[in-house]
């Protein structure tokens, strides 16, 4: 057992974990973080994608003692805390673009969407396909996934442009 | 219930956003290997390594004795519990259907099979345990190709079956049994076109793996199960497991994902439902990834060997099929009926005077096959379309006229078909018009043969598909005249609550469909009640007491029309009620935007909600009238219904490395009335996805031990977002004659069409290459095989 220390979706967690214990299983198990998912068992369909240090990380692929001391951001976190109801741009863009159908892949797809837009915030559909390639969707044909990424990334730039504040990835 | 249907106050028809996003883009999603109960233990399978092998030993001592573990069980240990697996749907009184058990017992037959399993304290020692099983298999010659299995002398998947064979069906237009018309059609053909076509094996792959939890507590056995079909799970898991069906609540909570791949009574469900019955504590089974590719049922596996017979003007005269289809090791739930599915769409909207279908169902050492998005209808439609092409090729005509010449013209409807369907509605003229010119067809033609001309290393070709299937699994009697074990019909019901909101109780149980939002549109428009007002109840065999759950395009077009009949129901008596308190006669009271009104005097009006409340308080009710506000409905329609549309697609195809490019996309669904525009263009495009899948990506494949390659994502390759191209979706809308809403089903046209609108469209840039064939996925590995070949050939 190892202790760590991780922040996850704003809250500290200090917690012993099995050295082989997977980020993912510490987060869905231990934290009882279920809005993470797992979809695969080789790191291929991004069901599991967190931010970690606010990069896009398949969290079934990061062992749990690698984000100690490190800070976690879920789909349960991705809302601007306090606001209760309120959703990310991204998550408001799935909706209104109609963006999932079972919703299974929709989280990992959300957080690497973030991530997308962290680097490039202002992606072409191109970038926005390719950038999203280690991510699995069985029911939405991609499509209206694409056009929620294109339009967050329009209201995420806005707000860039209108205020100096910190935009939560 | 058209009085009722016919009041539309608008929510019917607009695109409204989904309801059940909000806890879904929030992570506040229930997927069964969410839940965690007290003292919960956890269940890992052991499966066989091998695709066929006699069991000579299992010792499960030492897994049993491992840290954490509670039991450690065998097939054996299990088998005076396990009855065989069912299949509904025997499609011939002789079918062969030999026993099917969750876990083997002295034999395996397919690599992936359970073969024994460990109830542990938590996932990781369940997993270590197995290691300790100790199973020694004696390999026996595994049976992997069809035409082989068939063969005198062939190794057999049963011993005691003494064939591999588990079926003929035929159905044929002329004199039973004869195959005389279509037979004499090909004689006397000025055309005929031949060809075999092979539909490869594919994998469901819903993006969530299969689990399962059971809780037996107090002899009441509750299952979560992501599941397409809670009820008929229910009813099957009380037959094979012995629990008495009223000790047995099955639930279905978020599901993700299921294309016909969690239409199933599995294995992994009996196993867990047994082992948590032994250990008397509540259990959980996750499949991997890896397990659910190589034991999850799979998908299509067909050879199909087709002739077309045609005047020179393109008139078709016969068609004859005949298929084998691979039902893999076991049969699944409806298994057999797949192909018997599709032999009611070869003929698709054509109008073809001869027809005959035989097919023959063989065992192999595979995984079973079963239902996959579409389920034999894409295979039908796939035939068909590609023959059409070839039939164009071989008179030099446009693929598009040789279709226009056979197909039924708007005037013919209803028409029944060659196969004995009859199609209510339809208007393949509108669709075929529109697609055309979205698509830019002429001036696509145009380019294309001048990149023939200038010998351009990438060629352009242009694919069609024009298709109808038989969408609305439901018709008892149609389906009951076919053999399947069940009928088809639909249940709903409505609670009015007292405060005049409104609960909805659907036996359709959703996997990403939308039901919450569309029914409550449904609703909204039948009671006159806020669309917020409304909560659609499912997937829990305790609220959703009754039903036949979801595949097929059926949760619309046969659960929506039921909620219509719930809805209808209540406005009736409700409307006794408004009689009572306005004091005139019920004739006289009129409903419409969720008022009661004595005709012809405005003014005096009780609004549902007020109604509701009446009957909820009971003080003052017409005499002999029951308390409360709701009703129960089902719906069992006269018909299938028939959704058709045009799919037009170009693709590149570079001719020096085979790689195919979709240049454009473009069809024209006819899906009828439509509740919710979003729901239906969501549809399409993931149905597209599937169907382009089959075409350029996906494929199943066992080596020639029975050993499954593609048994990761590494090797199985779902497409992802750089895969696909952005598509356009346009309809047109022909409403349905035989239900309330006009409604048709559109979860699987995208795939159907799909397919052969993308194989064709490479066929048709290589065919100046002397190609007229690529056998699926047309990776850029077979198409630069093809290419060279043909240019073998030519020097
Ligand atoms: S679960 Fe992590 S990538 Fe699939
Ligand atoms: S919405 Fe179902 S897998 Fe993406």
């Amino acid at each position: 057992m190892t202790r760590i220390s991780v922040t996850v979706d704003g809250v500290r967690y200090d917690d012993d974990v099995e050295p082989r214990t997977l980020l993912v299983h510490h987060l869905r198990e231990q934290l009882g973080k279920v809005g993470t998912v797992v979809g695969c068992d080789t790191s291929n369909c991004g069901a599991c994608t967190v931010l970690l240090d606010g990069k896009g990380v398949k969290s079934c692929s990061v062992l749990a003692v690698q984000a100690d001391g490190r800070v976690v951001t879920t789909v349960e976190g991705l809302a601007p805390t306090g606001t209760d109801g309120e959703l990310h741009p991204m998550q408001r863009a799935f909706h209104e673009k109609h963006a999932l159908q079972c919703g299974f892949c929709t989280p990992g797809m959300m957080m690497a969407a973030c991530d997308l837009l962290a680097e490039n915030p202002d992606p072409s559909e191109t970038e926005i396909r390719e950038g999203l390639e280690g991510n699995l969707c069985r029911c939405t044909g991609y499509q209206n996934i694409v056009k929620a990424v294109e339009s967050a990334a329009a209201e995420l730039r806005g707000q860039r442009a209108g205020s100096t504040e910190e935009v939560p990835s | 219930m058209t009085a009722v249907s016919e009041r539309p106050s608008g929510e019917v028809g607009a695109a409204r956003l989904r309801k059940e996003d909000a806890r879904l883009v929030t992570g506040q999603t229930q997927w069964t290997d969410n839940i965690a109960l007290p003292g919960m233990l956890h269940m890992a399978i052991l499966r066989s390594p091998m695709a066929r092998a006699r069991i000579t030993r299992v010792d499960t001592t030492a897994a049993s004795q491992q840290p954490g573990v509670v039991a450690a069980l065998s097939g054996q240990d299990l088998a005076g519990e396990q009855g065989s697996l069912p299949c509904a749907w025997p499609v011939t009184p002789d079918m062969v259907h030999p026993d099917h058990p969750a876990l083997a017992v002295d034999e395996v037959r397919f690599a992936g099979e359970a073969v024994a399993v460990v109830v542990a304290r938590d996932r990781a020692s369940a997993v270590d345990a197995l290691e300790a099983i100790e199973i020694d298999y004696d390999p026996l010659p595994a049976v992997m190709d069809m035409d082989a299995a068939l063969a005198d002398g062939s190794d057999l998947v049963h011993g005691s079956a003494g064939t591999n064979k588990s079926f003929t069906w035929v159905l044929d237009s002329g004199e039973a049994g004869t195959g005389g018309a279509v037979d004499k059609a090909l004689a006397d053909a000025e055309v005929t076109v031949s060809r075999r076509y092979i539909q490869q094996r594919l994998i469901p792959a819903f993006m969530e793996p299969r689990s399962v939890v059971v809780d037996p507590t107090g002899g009441q056995f509750t299952m979560w199960s992501a599941t397409q079909i809670p009820h008929i799970l229910r009813l099957m898991l009380s037959l094979v497991t012995g629990t008495p069906e009223h000790k047995l609540r099955v639930v279905a909570p978020d599901v993700g994902g299921g294309f016909g791949g969690k239409l199933q009574v599995t294995p992994e469900e009996v196993i867990a439902l047994l082992a948590a019955r032994r250990v008397g504590k509540p259990l959980k089974y996750t499949e991997t990834r890896s397990e659910s590719l190589s034991a999850a049922h799979h998908g299509r596996d067909q050879i199909q060997q087709l002739d077309l017979s045609a005047r020179r003007d393109g008139t078709i005269t016969g068609f004859k099929v005949n298929l084998i289809a691979n039902m893999g090791a076991y049969l699944g739930l409806v298994t057999p009926g797949v192909p018997i599915l599709g032999a009611f769409m070869f003929n698709a909207i054509y109008k073809i005077p001869a027809y005959r279908f035989e097919c023959t169902g063989v065992f192999t050492n595979t995984a079973w096959t079963d239902a996959y998005r579409g389920a034999g209808r894409p295979e039908a439609t796939f035939a068909v379309e590609r023959m059409m092409d070839e039939l164009a090729a071989e008179l030099g005509m446009d693929p598009m006229e040789v279709r226009r010449k056979n197909w039924i013209s708007h005037e013919e409807f209803p028409f029944t078909t060659v196969a004995g369907l009859t199609y209510d509605s339809g208007n393949y003229e509108a669709a075929t018009d529109k697609a055309m010119q979205l698509f830019g067809y002429d001036d696509l033609r145009r380019e294309q043969d001048q990149r023939r001309e200038n010998n351009d290393p990438v060629q352009l070709g242009i694919g069609i598909s024009t298709y109808t299937e038989m969408c609305g699994l439901a018709p008892s009697r149609v389906l009951g005249s076919l053999s399947y074990g069940a009928g088809g019909w639909e249940h709903a019901s409505i609670r009015m609550l007292p405060s005049g909101k409104v609960e909805v109780v659907t036996g359709s149980s959703p996997h990403g469909q939308g039901h919450d939002t569309a029914w409550s549109q449904i609703v909204s428009d039948q009671l006159g009640v806020p669309f917020d007002d409304v909560e659609v109840l499912h997937g829990d065999t305790r609220t959703a007491v009754k039903g036949m759950d979801t595949y097929g395009s059926r949760s619309l077009t046969v659960g929506g029309v039921a909620v219509v009949n719930a809805c209808g129901k209540v406005v009736e008596k409700a409307k006794k009620v408004a009689a009572h308190m306005l004091e005139c006669s019920v004739d006289d009271v009129e409903f419409g935007e969720g008022s009661f009104r004595v005709k012809g005097s405005p003014g005096t009006e009780k609004t549902i909600q007020e109604i509701a409340l009446a009957t909820f308080a009971a003080h003052d009710l017409p005499d002999g009238m029951e308390a409360s506000l709701d009703s129960d409905a089902t719906y069992d329609p006269e018909n299938f219904s028939y959704p058709h549309g045009t799919h037009l697609c170009a693709t590149e195809v570079d001719t020096e490395t085979g790689e195919v490019k979709i240049r454009s996309y473009v069809c024209v669904d006819d899906v009828g009335k439509v509740v919710n525009p979003l729901i239906v263009d969501g549809q399409v495009h993931g149905g597209l996805a599937q169907g382009i899948a089959q075409a350029l990506f996906e494929e199943a494949i066992y080596d020639a031990d029975g050993n499954l390659q593609t048994g990761t994502f590494v090797d199985y390759t779902p497409p992802s977002a750089a895969d696909l191209p952005s598509f356009v979706t346009e309809r047109t809308e022909t409403p349905a004659t035989t239900n309330p809403l006009g409604v048709k089903g559109v979860g699987e046209a995208g795939t159907i069409a799909s397919t052969p609108a993308v194989v064709n469209a490479v066929v048709d840039a290589l065919r100046p290459m002397g190609i007229n064939d690529v056998r699926m996925p047309c990776s850029p590995e077979r198409v630069w095989r093809a290419i060279q070949d043909a240019k073998g050939g030519a020097a």
